[in-house]
């Protein structure tokens, strides 16, 4: 067995390992740290598809902030674990055999008949002088795909604005500053001027 | 040497995994997120398998977009969470049910 082997195995069996645990735990924190495991592993086989700068971005994007979002989530509601877990065993039967019928007609599929080594040869190593990942991902990026890259960056301003209008809470019974109020104010509403006779 | 097929068949059990996982967790709309995700990792593990053993890098940027949207999805995905458990005080699939006609 080659070493290269060997690192697929081991890692595509710590990810099977941690996404089942991720779908099983009782506790959503610990479905939330296998999943960052999960996401670490993945990261590992992505280096051996000569993806480096995406298996990068995995551990930066999603380990760094999409997790982190969802332990914070997961952290700021009380959720009572008894309650969550009654429907589970009910349930247990019709998962397991959906994911047995997916999981054969994938295999179905994808299997070593159609997509083995024979039908898609092991690419060459790269040439010494070919353009690194990181190198060649961007070059394309902004030059074929710039117009879909600055609609990626829409996307995200969006979620931005969409998380935080969500979650944006108003309490009536708090003071706050209303600016567009305090700018828009005329000198009628803060001044009344009023005529009489001067006082001797 | 580690074949198409391989990789395809860690996308394909993750996937599955992630199916299965939506069925059993029907009381925690939380962990069907984290299945969501699961979900997308399985497919971007197929993309860039692809990628690699066909010399082209299209899949690889694909995957790229996926990652941003994914993100964006999630953050969105989380505030309506919020949103749902300050008013409901629950995130249990079955009892979010005032939408029924």
């Amino acid at each position: 067995m080659s070493y290269e082997k060997f690192i697929f195995y081991v890692f595509a069996a710590l990810l099977v390992f941690s996404a089942s645990m991720v779908i099983v735990r009782r506790n959503p924190v610990h479905s939330a740290l296998f999943l960052v495991f999960a996401f670490f592993n993945s990261a590992v086989l992505w280096m051996l598809l000569e993806a480096e700068f995406l298996a990068i971005t995995l551990v930066l994007v999603y380990v760094g902030a999409v997790m982190v979002l969802f332990l914070f989530v997961i952290m700021m509601l009380d959720i009572e674990l008894a309650a969550i877990r009654a429907g589970f065993v009910r349930y247990m039967g019709v998962g397991a055999l959906i994911a047995l019928a997916m999981l054969v007609e994938l295999a179905m599929v994808v299997g070593p008949a159609r997509f083995g080594l024979d039908k898609f040869a092991k690419p060459s190593p790269m040439a010494a002088n070919a353009l690194p990942n990181t190198e060649a991902i961007g070059e394309q990026l902004y030059t074929v795909y710039v117009y879909p890259f600055e609609i990626a960056a829409v996307i995200l301003l969006v979620g931005i604005v969409a998380a935080i209008g969500l979650t944006l809470r108003r309490r009536p019974e708090k003071k706050t500053q209303n600016i567009s109020e305090q700018v828009r104010v005329k000198r009628a509403d803060r001044v009344r001027l009023v005529k009489m006779d001067a006082e001797h | 040497m580690i074949a198409l097929s391989d990789y395809l068949m860690v996308g394909a059990i993750l996937f599955s995994l992630s199916v299965a996982g939506i069925f059993l967790n029907r009381k925690n709309l939380l962990i069907l997120l984290m299945c969501v995700e699961l979900m997308l990792l399985a497919v971007n593990m197929n993309f860039i398998a692809f990628s690699h053993f066909n010399g082209d890098l299209a899949g690889q940027i694909f995957v790229f977009f996926i990652l941003t949207v994914a993100a964006a999805e999630a953050a969105i995905g989380l505030a309506i969470l919020v949103v749902l458990f300050r008013n409901r005080r629950t995130i249990d699939v079955e009892e979010l049910d005032t939408l029924k006609g």
